[in-house]
């Protein structure tokens, strides 16, 4: 089953027909995604990589059925893309785009509270690598032949550090059943929570590795939800233990502004709420190896 | 991104909120010439950094005569101001700010930031001016009175009014307070702020009441559509590293350790960091060469960490996704010859290309240090910059 997109996904790429659009939608055609066309204002009834392309996301949702997206539209449009996805009924919206004003995606996530609960978009990002389902679905950036199929659900705020743990995952043979990217600006589409809350239904995730870093509330609140609701097995790690404190590392979200918000003490509170803690980033696969022998 | 004070009251004035009347100046007699223009009889002249708690640092003076502008600029200007937010280093001073100084009755704390975990705009208000609300909020959690703006509608006149009959202001005050605060929310939200911070806000014997400090911190994903904020930009008050890193578009933060680090992605990077604390070591500093790195952008990350004086090891850590392993490579070869380079270099590739990427790094002939994987990396960065 996975989480969030598998390969019944009916999947729109929204800026189809830019550079990056087209190389990542091939990349996730030859993964076995299935992309069902592409919106690109101006470009409507015209095919790419042999695929239709539509002026809006509900003509494109009325000729395909979609029922998921992802965007690659320049930070300036990108929050109207996504509200444009949601208003046309999208369930699942992965934003690969870094670089969204911060009141846009406040703007952003306001729009999306219009829609009740059981139709309202979940949204993936912005500034991610992407969600994959291995073996079922791609959606996203990420070097695709370094996640091993399995049933331990990864999230993560960084792209890159995610990579580094499904390989140390799949070194010792540990396979994913999705990683979600949930991106490093200050004001994401969804939250650590919301995919721990996703993956302790899904019936084949048996443990989850969750990711953060510095700056920000997220890390938190999804371990006070940790210790009250969760039955799996959670792994985690904070980044930044050398970060000083109001400087921004490299992500817009990646910033100590207030008391709670370093590693050492996101680190703490983590593992006051039954969290095992990875240690080093170099035993991310070690780490999660161990609490999986344990919970057999 | 950070601009200063006299900046932040520009701007704000353009949107309503009241201001002492005050000009920049860049020496000690345009100082002068700006307390003769502004009039009145007493002045202060403020050291224009990015920082905050500058009166106890002794960056601003109040002046009585002209003499006293002139001194007061003198001594400031061209110095470096040392507050308890700068760092041991301080930050120059290369303008003052003259501004009329008003005699005033209270003072106000008034705040506007971006709430991460309401993800909405939060405003903050507090009778007891003057102090820094981090503290207050330590100390006496109940002085702090708060709204939280439903950004569809905006910050409306009657949650003014509550925060101002809140900070215990007459009538008369009610109504000035309430203009400003509707006129700083709506600077706040119309120029892409993250923080705005009125502090103090005073009441003046006249009953009127002025922003007499005013810090402002806007987002820099906006900038591109604030071309009159990303302006106001002064690299004097940056790292040095920090802006030359910047010239090249790379995301670079100065630490104080002696291990350079070049890494793709601000996740990878900051537990790199962490990995070479673990393994005894020091960074030198963070930096994320991003997606897509070119042998010349891999270079140009070259000579920004090698900047640093106090680099004796390089640590280069690639995890590609959207990069390729072979460009990063063929960047470190590039870099090596032409900035001829002469610490050791540690370099561990994984990801898209990652066998060409070694192959390239390998029979390039360089004494480059091949690492495995990323507790390796750290381990032989650390033994490295140990031996040097």
């Amino acid at each position: 089953m996975a989480i969030l997109i598998d390969q019944r996904s009916k999947i729109l790429v929204q800026g189809f027909t830019g550079d990056k659009g087209t190389f990542h939608a091939k990349e996730a055609i030859d993964y076995g995604t299935d992309i069902v066309g592409g919106v690109t204002p101006g470009k409507g009834g015209t095919k790419h990589l042999g695929l239709p392309v539509f002026n809006t996301v509900k003509e494109a949702v009325a000729a395909t059925s979609a029922d998921t997206s992802i965007t690659f539209v320049a930070p300036a449009f990108c929050a109207d893309a996504i509200m444009e996805a949601a208003d046309a009924g999208i369930r699942v919206l992965v934003s690969i785009t870094d670089g969204i004003p911060a009141q846009d995606m406040m703007r952003v996530k306001r729009y999306l509270r219009r829609y009740p609960k059981e139709k309202r978009l979940l949204m993936c990002g912005p500034n991610c690598a992407g969600v994959i389902s291995p073996g079922k679905a791609m959606l996203g950036i990420m070097p695709a032949h370094i996640y091993k199929e399995g049933r331990v659900g990864v999230v993560s705020r960084s792209g890159t550090l995610g990579y580094e743990a499904a390989s140390q995952m799949k070194a010792l043979g540990i396979g994913i059943s999705t990683s979600v990217g949930i991106g490093g600006d200050p004001i994401n589409g969804s939250s650590f929570l919301d995919h721990l809350q996703l993956f302790e239904q899904d019936p084949e995730t048996d443990a989850v590795l969750m990711i953060g870093e510095i700056g920000g509330p997220q890390e938190v609140e999804a371990a006070t939800w940790v210790k009250e609701n969760m039955s799996k097995p959670v792994v985690g790690y904070i980044a930044g233990m050398s970060a000083p404190k109001g400087r921004r590392m490299g992500h817009a979200g990646a910033i100590i502004s207030t008391a709670g918000e370093s590693a050492p003490e996101k680190t703490e509170f983590l593992r006051s709420c039954g969290i095992t803690i990875v240690p080093a980033p170099s035993e991310f696969g070690r780490t999660v190896a161990e609490v999986l022998g344990k919970s057999d | 991104m950070d601009i200063h004070e006299y900046q932040a009251k520009e701007l704000l004035s353009g949107f309503g909120v009241p201001v002492p009347r005050g000009m920049a100046a860049y020496s000690p007699d345009q100082a002068v010439y700006c307390a003769t223009e502004l009039g009145g009889w007493h002045w202060a002249v403020k050291a224009q950094i990015h920082s905050g708690a500058r009166g106890k640092a002794g960056g601003i003076k109040l002046c009585r005569t002209y003499h006293d502008v002139h001194e007061a600029a003198r001594s400031l200007l061209g110095s470096r101001l040392v507050t308890n937010q700068t760092g041991p280093e301080g930050k120059p001073v290369q303008r003052v700010y003259v501004e009329v100084a008003e005699p005033f009755e209270r003072e106000l704390y008034f705040g506007i930031v971006l709430d991460r975990k309401a993800e909405r705009v939060r405003i903050i208000a507090s009778a007891e001016g003057g102090m820094e609300i981090e503290e207050l909020a330590r100390s006496a959690p109940e002085k702090i009175l708060q709204v939280v703006v439903e950004p569809a509608v905006g910050l409306q006149a009657f949650e003014a009014r509550e925060l101002s009959f809140g900070l215990g202001l007459n009538l008369k005050q009610v109504a000035a307070a309430v203009r400003l605060m509707l006129g700083a929310y709506r600077a706040f939200r119309s120029l892409d702020a993250t923080m705005l911070e009125i502090n103090p806000m005073v009441i003046t014997r006249d009953e009127r009441i002025l922003a007499l400090d005013a810090k402002m911190s806007f987002d820099d994903n906006a900038l591109f559509r604030q071309r009159n904020v990303a302006a106001m930009r002064d690299p004097s008050q940056e790292d040095p590293r920090e802006v030359a890193a910047s010239q090249h578009d790379l995301s670079y933060v100065g630490l104080d350790g002696d291990i350079g680090c070049l890494i793709n992605g601000a996740g990878l990077a900051m537990a790199t960091l962490d990995m070479i604390k673990f393994a005894g070591g020091s960074p030198a500093n963070f930096l994320d060469v991003g997606g897509g790195a070119s042998p010349d952008r891999v270079k140009n990350a070259f000579s920004v960490v090698l900047g640093d004086r106090n680099v004796k090891a390089v640590l280069v850590n690639i995890f590609a996704g959207i990069n390729r392993c072979d460009w990063v490579a063929e960047g470190v070869v590039k870099a090596f010859r032409e900035l001829a380079i002469k610490v050791p270099v540690v370099v561990r590739l994984a990801g898209t290309n990652v066998e060409a990427g070694q192959r390239i790094v390998r029979e390039s002939g360089l004494p480059l240090i091949i690492a495995d994987d990323l507790a390796d990396a750290a381990a032989k960065a650390v033994n490295a910059a140990n031996a040097a």
